[in-house]
């Protein structure tokens, strides 16, 4: 009998710009399965990754934004068919951070509905929500959505697939950028997912994904100046106050997302895409 | 063309003789309470403030100055009106009453023109063609909305919030006013709302209005006073939603205020709006959406175009030719039909803004105002522009809010794009090109919520206007501006 | 013909330099004027001033001489029964009447301008225009009223219109010339903008809206390019053209309007006959009936002032 073949394991790292550095704190936290055996060391993400990770959205953003909404509905279409490529894979991370086969099962798929769900309202929300406005004057006036910028989020720490699904989609279908923080309790599905991502043609820098302490890392998502949203989806009002607190410091737009059920329709319409849209009017004379 | 060296002469000449709208129809009363549960209150506290006209420096009237007492009772007037009325009425007799308020507003439009220069300063021009009828077109286009608004959130249902706490400035007393609370009221909420301390009359005289049109004690409330009711109204428990519109400094506490409690805001703030103007423009429509842009309510406004752009090859064209168009700029006595730019809002304004021009010189700018005669009394400021300056000036980065304007030179389009969205702000912006697709371009490029081609400092109801980065969050007007006082369920 | 030395003189300006005209900001411009308020002393100055810069006109087929004294008394006699006013301008008559009205104003500071040019289709040749000028020229008149080619224009055979603009010019001789551009059928403002800059490059002293046979005739908007124009041609070159708006102008308010839109145009230098004139025929009644209200505080009837 052949001698049991040594399994190759992975090494977590967090997605900056479109590549896969380690922490540049050089520091770790040690994933534990339910028996305490270590699964994974993740990178414990610092204020200068999340730094790193904004320039690289900021410097993002603007192209993405203006790639037409077919090819932004097609690319994320393109990640649910890299998600669903590799759904095994996702399962067994759910189940290795204590999922059940069947939850876990659950998770990934919803996640790769979800994916496709925004896919298509990438060339649709615009219809749906924007104006035409009958202004008195001799004017031709219109309102579309154009997205906010740069947007940090704290993703969900229980929901760690489908919930940060769920929030990342929304965003960048709609030309938004975005740094995230994966679930710290399981955050394996993160890193995994950014690779999907990478693989998905998802240009570098449009999503970056980070792991981390929250608690560590909150500050810096909610007061930095060059980020024009910010998403939070756990914590109380002491977590909520900080945020909103720190986020006045250059007017953000604060989304709240606690106590989401992620698997629902909550989680899944169009009104989360206008939560980091911003609407643009225009006037303009009609004359000869 | 060549910089033009034979000049137009406009001092001396044919004059217009004053021709000043009469104020023998206007009550303004010597004291004003606070309007509370459908009924003028005095103050628990007893205090009151002077209300002033900025162009005589008389006092107009006393305003009751409102303490926590007094908000209190208010956020309690307004909770128990929408418990038992306006929350439960069914929305078309909401929007049939809100019809009524636009009705009456039009009806004594001459006298809420005439009240909101003399307490403001602004030409009686602005008030009566653009504040006072702007202000009943809102209550109209809300009033409409208020049995519709299924229609206004596909997939979802629309519930009102409650109490809505706001806060105006005094740039626009009464057309802030209607702005904040016509969305509220159609939407199924109800309001306390603080005007500006140093405008309060008209948001009175519309409390009276409210009265009037039968409307349910305590749907709308009035209080007066300055910053410190202000807060009260925003940090009140019984405040479901915070509307503020004034300075990105405040706008930036207030949020601060709000955090980790689960009241809804917007905020309108602060701008420093480039207005671009590119060589093939129509230039002579260009000056004159320059002149409108930053001279409009003696550049009081915080979507002003107070940054000019003019690329490098028409720049001495629009500049004489914009000097020779301040020249024929009337300024003074507001309540005269001729006037084109009234009195400066408050002294404090004025020294805020005498300080900028200071500022302006000192950091090498030209400074050019028209030669206009103002009167003695009474806070002025003439149109003025600075040539010289740069994105590092402070003239060119700070909101001066006032009649003041700095004007840069750029060669290529993403040069103007670039400096023109230099800047935490991002209220509005001005573009003027023939140029169709360029137009397009330019529009999608700013990074702002208003954005004006080939005119300038346009509003109406149905257009949402509000911020993008730190000119504020959420939209006013239009049905965007509905998101901000409903809460979507499924 | 002397047409080639002249040619050599005037040069067609590069009319794709003339800046683009917006209509919707041009009737907001428009609408500012017309919410001065104009009052008291102001008025009164506003209503004389207007009188002194009337062509008092008459271009009728059916024009005799008869008529054409009638016309000449009127404006000699505006309003005899009230002291100090003002004369008109200058009558306005074809050419064939030039004689008629130059002996019925005989001994009066009053100009005579005749239209000329294949008026007012402007349909003819070139030596029929050139003829028609010379004619009203030696029969006395000290001003000419010419038409542009529209149809050359707007096919865009600037040159064209230009070299005939260029050659009346030339026939008037020290008679002034005034250019008609007919905006009416010009249709754009954009166009407006380009035929004003056309004629007072080729020699136009005063550039003028309409035959008063096409509607639109004048209108405060086309009025309002065309004063900007006048403008930028000084600006550029320092010479001063002269205004004359005509056709559809029979009120003093309105008359009122356009000297405000002058006067915060142009500015003071523009502000007299020499630079500005009404082509009218019934507003110099509504004028004098505004003036004795002025005087008398009393709202007049018609039937008290001669309509001739």
């Amino acid at each position: 009998m052949a001698a049991k073949r040594i399994a190759v394991a992975k090494t977590y790292k967090i997605y900056i710009g479109g590549k896969f550095p380690r922490t540049e704190s050089g520091r770790y936290f040690p994933l534990e399965d339910k028996d305490g055996k270590v699964i994974a060391n993740m990178c414990r993400g610092s204020r200068k990754d999340f730094r790193n990770a904004v320039v690289a959205a900021r410097k993002a953003q603007s192209g993405w934004a203006k790639a037409s909404a077919y090819l932004r509905g097609q690319i994320l279409y393109r990640i649910a068919e890299m998600l669903e490529g590799r759904r095994e894979q996702f399962i067994a991370e759910l189940q290795q951070q204590g999922s059940s086969k069947r939850a876990a099962e659950k998770e990934v798929d919803t996640s790769i509905d979800r994916l496709i769900y925004f896919a298509g309202w990438a060339d649709k929300f615009q219809q749906v929500f924007s104006s035409v406005n009958p202004v008195s004057s001799s004017h031709f006036n219109f309102s579309v959505f154009e997205p906010t910028g740069v947007v940090a989020m704290l993703a969900p720490d229980d929901s760690s697939l489908l919930g940060l699904v769920s929030n990342i989609a929304p965003a960048i279908v709609g030309g938004n950028s975005c740094v995230i923080l994966g679930s710290e309790r399981k955050p394996l599905c993160a890193v995994s997912f950014a690779e999907v991502l990478h693989a998905s043609d998802v240009p570098g820098g449009v999503v970056n994904v980070l792991t981390g302490f929250r608690s560590e890392l909150t500050e810096y998502f909610a007061s930095h100046m060059d980020v024009n949203a910010i998403v939070y989806c756990d914590g109380g009002k002491a977590v909520a106050r900080t945020v909103q607190e720190l986020a006045a410091d250059n007017i953000k737009r604060v989304i709240e997302r606690t106590r989401v059920d992620w698997t629902g329709t909550e989680a899944e319409n169009p009104y989360l895409i206008r939560d980091t849209q911003e609407v643009k009017t225009t006037w303009h004379p009609i004359g000869t | 063309m060549a910089t033009p060296e034979n000049k137009l002469a406009f001092d001396g000449g044919w004059g217009y003789a004053p021709a000043p709208e009469s104020t023998d129809h206007i009550q303004v009363k010597k004291r004003y309470g606070l309007f509370i549960n459908g009924e003028f209150v005095a103050p628990e506290k007893g205090s009151y403030f002077d209300t002033v006209n900025p162009a005589t420096e008389e006092k107009l009237s006393r305003i009751a100055d409102a303490g926590d007492a007094d908000v209190d009772k208010a956020v309690a007037a307004a909770r128990e009106a929408y418990r038992t009325t306006w929350g439960r009425m069914k929305p078309a007799e909401r929007g049939k009453y809100i019809y009524r308020i636009a009705r009456i507003i039009q009806e004594r439009a001459r006298e809420f023109s005439v009240i909101e220069s003399l307490d403001g300063g602004k030409p009686i021009r602005e008030s009566r063609d653009v504040d006072v009828p702007l202000a009943a077109a809102h209550f109209f286009y809300y009033a409409g909305w208020a049995d519709k608004l299924q229609f206004a959130f596909p997939g979802r249902t629309a519930k009102p919030l409650g109490v809505a706490g706001q806060v105006i400035p005094w740039n626009f007393p009464l057309l802030m006013a209607a702005w904040k609370i016509a969305p509220a009221l159609a939407c199924g909420n109800t309001v306390v709302l603080k005007p500006a301390e140093t405008t309060p009359l008209t948001a009175l005289k519309l409390a009276e209005v409210c009265r009037d049109a039968g409307l349910p004690p305590g749907v709308v409330n009035i209080v007066t006073g300055a910053g410190a009711t202000g807060a009260a109204i925003i940090n009140h428990p019984g405040v479901d939603k915070v509307a503020f519109t004034g300075s990105t400094n405040v706008g930036r506490i207030i949020q601060k205020a709000l955090a980790g409690t689960n009241k809804k805001y917007t905020l309108e703030l602060g701008g420093k709006a480039a207005n671009i103007v590119f060589a093939d423009a129509a230039i002579d429509q260009a000056v004159e959406g320059i002149v409108n842009g930053i001279f409009f309510n003696q550049g009081h406004v915080c979507c002003a175009g107070s940054r000019l752009f003019v690329q490098e090859s028409v720049a001495d064209e629009v500049v004489s030719k914009l000097k020779d168009r301040m020249e024929t700029l009337i300024v003074g006595d507001p309540l005269d039909k001729n006037t084109d730019i009234g009195a400066i809002n408050s002294r404090m304004q004025l020294e805020k803004i005498e300080s900028y021009l200071k500022i302006g010189k000192s950091e090498g700018g030209e400074m050019h105002q028209s030669a206009c005669r103002v009167p003695k009394k009474g806070y002025w400021c003439r149109p003025t522009i600075f040539t010289g300056v740069s994105q590092s000036n402070r003239v060119v980065q700070e909101e001066i809010f006032g009649p003041v304007l700095a004007i840069q030179t750029f060669r290529r389009f993403d040069e103007a794009i670039t400096k023109a969205n230099n800047t935490p702000y991002g209220l509005s912006g001005g573009i003027w090109t023939d140029k169709g697709s360029k137009i397009f371009k330019m529009t999608q490029s700013v990074r702002a919520g208003v954005i004006w081609a080939n005119t300038f400092n346009k509003f109406d109801p149905t257009s949402p206007f509000g911020g993008y980065k730190e000119s504020g969050v959420g939209r006013e007007g239009g049905l965007h501006g509905l998101d901000a006082y409903v809460k979507l369920g499924v | 013909m002397g047409l080639t030395a002249v040619n050599r003189k005037a040069r067609l300006p590069d009319l794709s330099r003339v800046p683009a005209v917006d209509e919707v900001g041009v009737n907001e411009r428009v609408a500012r004027f017309q919410s001065r308020s104009i009052k008291k002393a102001a008025k009164v100055d506003a209503l004389k001033l207007i009188l002194s810069m009337i062509d008092l006109t008459t271009l009728e087929g059916q024009d005799t001489p008869g008529k054409v004294q009638q016309l000449c008394q009127k404006a000699i006699h505006l309003h005899d029964a009230m002291p100090g006013l003002p004369h008109v301008a200058a009558v306005c008559v074809y050419p064939t009447m030039v004689a008629t009205a130059k002996e019925a104003l005989s001994g009066h500071d009053i100009n005579i301008a005749s239209v000329a040019t294949a008026f007012p289709s402007g349909m003819s040749t070139l030596s029929v225009k050139l003829d028609d000028t010379r004619m009203a020229v030696k029969a006395g008149a000290t001003e000419i009223d010419m038409v542009i080619s529209r149809g050359a224009f707007l096919s865009g055979d600037y040159r064209f219109v230009f070299d005939e603009i260029v050659a009346v010019k030339e026939a008037c001789g020290d008679a002034h010339l005034k250019v008609i551009l007919e905006t009416g059928e010009l249709g754009t403002l954009d166009r407006v903008r380009k035929a004003s800059m056309l004629a007072m490059y080729a020699g136009a002293d005063f550039i003028k809206t309409s035959t008063g046979k096409i509607q639109p005739a004048a209108t405060m908007q086309v009025t309002l390019v065309m004063l900007q124009a006048i403008r930028d041609y000084y600006y550029e070159t320092g010479r001063m053209v002269g205004m004359k708006p005509a056709g559809g102008i029979s009120t003093s308010k309105l008359a009122i309007h356009y000297l405000v839109m002058l006067h915060e145009t142009l500015g003071n230098a523009w502000m007299t006959p020499e630079w500005f004139r009404f082509g009218a025929s019934s507003l110099a009644n509504d004028v004098l009936m505004q003036l004795m209200k002025q005087s008398t505080g009393v709202y007049q009837s018609p039937d008290y002032f001669s309509k001739d």
